[in-house]
């Protein structure tokens, strides 16, 4: 299939970036959008233009790391898949595809499609683990865990960071990223000593990090590549009371 | 150049560890503040590693390329974890996972490190449930385990399909804790270009910042490399795009010894290369094949006419179905181990059998075990793998059988290093997948993650600290030092030259060139021929990768053009090497299959009378490697003929 | 922006923004409930009383205070969140977002700018009056204001009516979303309630508006 590409391009994270308009000509359907990319990179070298430059790495849905805002999506026109699972076979020939970096705040750019993340980093490291010293820990199964709440925290704790959720934002909340990591331990005995402060140290460092609130639109659940709950989100605001009231 | 000393510790093997760690020499508290250790690589063993140090009180500086320590690609590990936990109560013990991992290993791994393996795995389990790792759970509360290959027991541990990255997270989050607290310094999207040794001992590296393309210096009293295996030297497999070689193989060049580089794991069940812009393959799980049967058509005009797309898979029937592991292997059927399920596959394709577009595929059929177990049952077990296989191909998997082929996955080889995880270079220690020590020439499903943790949380603290209480005396260096300037002066030099190319064609042409040769020569079954082919075929690629690589941007700026450059040049140079010991190996074994040494059945045939011993390289120029050999003496086990028949 | 006020979390604002928004929707219904007396045929008498009561009974009055309070809160929330919302992308996208979410779900800060134009409408028309703040010459025998007959006399001009009933469908689309989201943001979500929240919310979203929408369809179809 033929394809128009409108991709962003930004030298720096100082620089003014702009779209620049790519044709790209017979790109098989089963390619992924990625190797898409690879192809019209492998061209630009050959006109010795520099390739666009994009986040990726492992190719496979679970890193996290690719980050394109594809024709006002995040990750593009599928459901539950990440940019880089997302295939060819989602657009028709004659398509024109936007390719935008994530727009946050707390998300600069770096360069082209690239932005810099670390501020998920920061937030996890406010309180996103238990506190708990190699070497220490008791017996695995003195721990019992309910199965449902087992399963609940695993599909909170599926969440790979990726920012689609702040990508797909109309305020660029990081809610669903903190919620999913608050609900993972507040719905596990171990996450019980530090719940309280776990709750309220994310969410403060999440605010001074310049994320927007949440308006409760759900987008951030829409666009999932791994389809957290918004009930992550409730279960954090229940959190956050609780902790700042009781 | 130091001596090919194991430094396994003296006494019965089931002490050996309690022993070493009652004995070691420790730093005291205000010493530890003193000493810096760098960690480069943050997957499972170097974030573990790294805040385990940090909590211990060290300073620690910790690297990665990626954005962000959580997307190191341990992440994508899918099945589980062993351990020797019991909890099934089916007769599971320490020395149980012991045997089955140097069994598994076929009998190349060093005893005294897999032993010490499988008694810390159960310290990992409640390590990793304390960190609050989500792991399946029966409706008791208490924790679940299933089978995986290679073993009669169930004892593995999983968190769905994504066990690797709870896993990674958990011990994200504990190196997150230490970032926090100031013990741990992050240094993401760097990248290590160079290990610095001063008199002779690891004192440092050298870091490209990846966004500004700045060199930078970096001082350690000890350095330890956790960055992985070196698959992508392949250039399709299933590593992550930024997995690559090249701490591992710089350090080589610094005196570390390579371990047995041609002991490569290639998974039977992985999704078929599709078309030339592929870039890389996607894993199905192992699990799958504990309900799945594999089968290629009887007849060749029915996989030939399955080739044209004029047949269905479905359409065949049931009499002109070959299920060749079950055909070939009654006691284990689908759940051989990877190495033997792979070359079968592999064998049949040859043959002529093979389906799919390109002829490289064989079926993973669901038909039976949905018709005996239901729908629900095998989307309960299987259905994100299922989705993932379906957004891939574009096939129902319910519906067609999947196809699958096999495909580079693993890498048991890596950095010589002794018992305490320290490799030839005195000071320089390696961890995880990057080092050679517990696989033997196979690994088995659920071990890497487990081996990746044990080296992280529970032996390279404790032999580190045997080193550096040493090493007390040492005041921090002055990275202005001559050993510094000249090693950030190599490095420039490199990435210069590599600049100056200026040829004609992308650093990915050299990249896939390589692999094809990689993959048709030192794949899954190698002749004496072939690899001499290879080293012949790299050799002229290497040259002409630096006369003819084009690389746009300049090296003061993000450019990954430049780090991919870099990372192939390695490979290149790795490429041959991984030839030659191949080359060396006259035998069959685990990973390494050479069609001159199989039995009259086609199965592997070992020779322990000339090769049961580690091959140590040691690297004198390029392309010129010497070999030093470990012997491999079991003490506790009796050398076996691996039979899964 | 460094006083406390500013320095809440933002979920604490949420949480104050959810709170003051059920409260007000209680308001709400009470507000129809005296409302539809006009709907009598018995010249004001039913209306007038319960106006009457509602201006001068002593326990009206404080929660008039706090209903006052909390609809300058929750409208002060709503801009500062807004404020900060934007301020969290400077950079927009080229393509608006097309990713699939509840019906004007987005739009709340509109909808809200809307129905609070609305109301200051409404205060001259009503409201000012009573304090006095707006001079209306239709005085009841007890000398109140009679707003009985104000209304009537508002409700048949069409234009007035129009307008009135269009920005009840504006707050109806508010209330839809506003419901379950104050629920949502008091943590209460649970797959055995949410819908039924939800439902109840849009029940209420349309009835209570509609409620409204009738008076102005009565005095001017009908009577």
């Amino acid at each position: 299939m033929d394809l128009t590409l409108k991709i962003w391009r930004q030298k720096d994270a100082k620089s003014a970036g702009k779209f620049v308009t790519y044709p790209l000509k017979n790109i098989s359907p089963n390619c992924s959008f990625l190797e898409m990319l690879d192809i019209l990179n492998e061209q630009l070298i050959q006109k010795t233009e520099e390739p666009v430059v994009f986040d990726h790495d492992c190719r496979e849905g679970i890193c996290g790391m690719c980050s394109l805002y594809i024709n006002g999506r995040p990750h593009g026109p599928d459901d539950a898949v990440t940019a880089c699972q997302l295939h060819m076979r989602k657009f028709s020939n004659g398509d024109t595809i936007v390719i935008e970096p994530w727009r946050a705040r707390p998300f600069p750019v770096i360069k082209d499609l690239m932005v810099d993340r670390s501020a998920f980093d920061k937030i996890i490291q406010e309180g996103g683990y238990i506190s708990v010293n190699t070497g220490g820990a008791a017996e695995a199964n003195n721990i019992l865990v309910g199965r449902e709440n087992s399963e609940l925290a695993m599909d909170a704790a599926a969440c790979i960071g990726c920012g689609a959720c702040v990508a797909a934002c109309k305020n660029a909340s990081a809610m669903l990223f903190v919620s999913a990591k608050v609900s993972q331990f507040a719905l596990l005995p171990q996450g019980q000593v530090e719940a309280k402060q776990r709750v309220k140290k994310m969410v403060r460092m999440m605010d001074e990090l310049g994320f927007g609130n949440c308006t409760n639109t759900y987008a951030c659940e829409a666009e999932c590549p791994k389809l957290i709950s918004r009930s992550n989100i409730a279960r954090m605001n229940r959190e956050f009371m609780c902790a700042k009231v009781i | 150049m130091a001596e090919l000393n194991s430094k396994v510790p003296k006494g019965p093997l089931t002490s050996k560890w309690s022993h070493y760690k009652d004995h070691q020499n420790l730093v005291n508290p205000s010493n530890k503040r003193k000493l810096d250790i760098i960690i480069v690589g943050t997957g499972l063993a170097g974030s573990a590693a790294a805040a385990s140090l940090g909590e211990m009180g060290f300073n620690v500086k910790i690297f990665c390329y990626q954005d962000s320590p959580r997307r190191a690609h341990s992440i994508a590990a899918q099945g589980g974890i062993n351990a020797a936990k019991n909890y099934p109560n089916d007769g599971d013990s320490i020395y149980r996972l012991f045997y089955d991992t140097i069994k598994g290993g076929d009998y190349r791994a060093r005893e005294s490190n897999v032993y010490r393996l499988a008694e810390v795995s159960n310290n990992i389990i409640d390590q990793c449930v304390a960190q609050g790792v989500p792991f399946a759970r029966e409706y008791g509360g208490s924790l679940e385990n299933r089978s995986f290959g290679g073993a009669q027991v169930s004892r593995t541990f999983f968190a769905r399909g994504q066990t690797g990255q709870q896993l990674l997270l958990g011990s994200y989050g504990a190196l997150s804790r230490q970032i926090k607290l100031g013990t741990v310094k992050l240094y993401d999207r760097h990248e290590m270009m160079d290990v610095v040794l001063v008199d002779g001992k690891a004192r440092g590296i050298i870091a490209r910042d990846l966004v500004t393309g700045k060199l930078e210096r970096h001082f350690g009293h000890a350095v330890v490399i956790a960055t992985g295996g070196y698959g992508n030297v392949f250039y399709l497999s299933t590593n992550a795009m930024g997995s690559n070689t090249s701490a591992i193989w710089q350090i080589f060049k610094k005196g570390a010894w390579f371990a047995n580089p041609c002991f490569t794991q290639i998974h039977p069940t992985c999704i078929p290369v599709h078309g030339d812009y592929q870039s890389k393959l996607t894993l199905m799980s192992e699990s799958l094949r504990n309900d799945g049967r594999i089968w290629v058509p009887k007849r060749k005009e029915d996989a030939e006419a399955h080739r044209q797309g004029k047949l269905k898979a479905n359409d065949i029937t049931e009499e002109n179905r070959d299920y060749f592991l079950e055909r070939r292997y009654p006691a284990f059927g689908n759940l051989v181990p990877r190495d033997v399920a792979s070359r079968a596959a592999k064998e049949r394709c040859d043959a002529g059998f093979g389906a799919g577009s390109t002829g490289l595929a064989v079926f993973l059929d669901f038909r039976e075990s949905i018709g005996r177990l239901g729908k629900h049952v095998i989307e309960e077990r299987y259905g994100n793998l299922f989705q993932m296989y379906e957004k891939i191909v574009d096939e129902n998997p319910y519906e067609n059988p999947m196809m699958i082929y096999p495909a580079v996955h693993y890498t048991m080889g890596g950095t010589w290093v002794d018992y305490e995880l320290q490799t030839s270079v005195t000071g320089l220690f390696a961890a995880g997948e990057a080092n050679f020590s517990d696989h033997g020439a196979n690994r088995l499903g659920a071990s890497a993650l487990m081996q990746g943790l044990a080296d992280g949380y529970f032996v390279l603290p404790y032999t580190i600290q045997n080193y550096l209480a040493g090493e007390i005396r040492v005041a921090r260096m002055s990275t202005d030092k001559a050993e510094f300037a000249e090693a950030e002066r190599g490095v420039q030099t490199r990435l210069e030259k590599l600049m100056a190319v200026k040829g004609t064609r992308s650093v990915d042409h050299f990249h896939k060139e390589l692999g094809k040769i990689m993959w048709e020569y030192v794949g899954m079954a190698r002749n004496e021929a072939g690899l001499k082919k290879a080293i012949e075929l790299i050799r002229k690629l290497r040259a002409e990768f630096w006369k003819d690589v084009k690389i746009p941007g300049t090296m003061q700026e993000l450019n990954t053009e430049l780090e991919k450059a870099n990372r192939v040049a390695d490979f290149l140079e790795l490429g041959e090497l991984l030839a030659y010991d191949a080359l060396n190996r006259n035998e069959s074994c685990g990973g390494h299959f050479r069609e001159e040494y199989q039995t009259d059945e086609g199965e592997c045939k070992r020779n322990d009378e000339d090769y049961k011993y580690v091959a140590a390289w040691e690297y004198k120029a390029e392309g010129e490697f010497i070999l030093h050999k470990e012997p491999l003496d079991y003490e506790e086990i009796e050398v076996k003929q691996r039979v899964y028949k | 922006m460094n006083s406390t006020f500013f320095r809440f979390s933002s979920i604490t604002k949420k949480i104050w923004m959810a709170f003051l928004g059920l409260f007000l929707m209680i308001f709400l219904v009470v507000h129809l409930g005296i409302n539809l007396c006009l709907l009598r045929n018995d010249g004001g008498a039913w209306f007038s009383a319960a106006a009457h009561f509602m201006g001068t009974n002593y326990i009206v009055k404080v929660f008039e205070i706090g209903l006052f309070a909390g609809f300058i809160f929750h409208v002060f929330l709503g801009i500062i969140l807004q404020v900060q919302n934007w301020m969290a992308r400077p950079v927009r996208y080229m393509v608006s977002n097309k990713t699939d979410t509840p019906f004007l779900s987005k739009y709340m800060i509109y909808t809200g700018g809307i129905v609070l134009i609305f109301l200051i409408l409404h205060f001259i028309n009503f409201y000012f009056i009573k304090l006095g703040w707006v001079f209306n010459p239709n005085m009841t025998p007890d000398g109140e204001p009679d707003f009985y007959h104000i209304a009537k006399q508002l409700f048949v001009i069409p234009a007035y009516s129009i307008i009135y009933i269009l920005l009840f469908i504006v707050l109806g689309f508010h209330l839809n979303q506003a419901f379950q989201a104050a629920w949502q943001t008091l943590g209460i979500n649970h797959p055995q309630y949410t819908t039924c929240i939800r439902r109840f919310g849009t029940f209420y979203a349309i009835v209570v508006p509609l409620g409204f929408i009738i008076i102005p369809f009565y005095f001017l179809l009908i009577r």
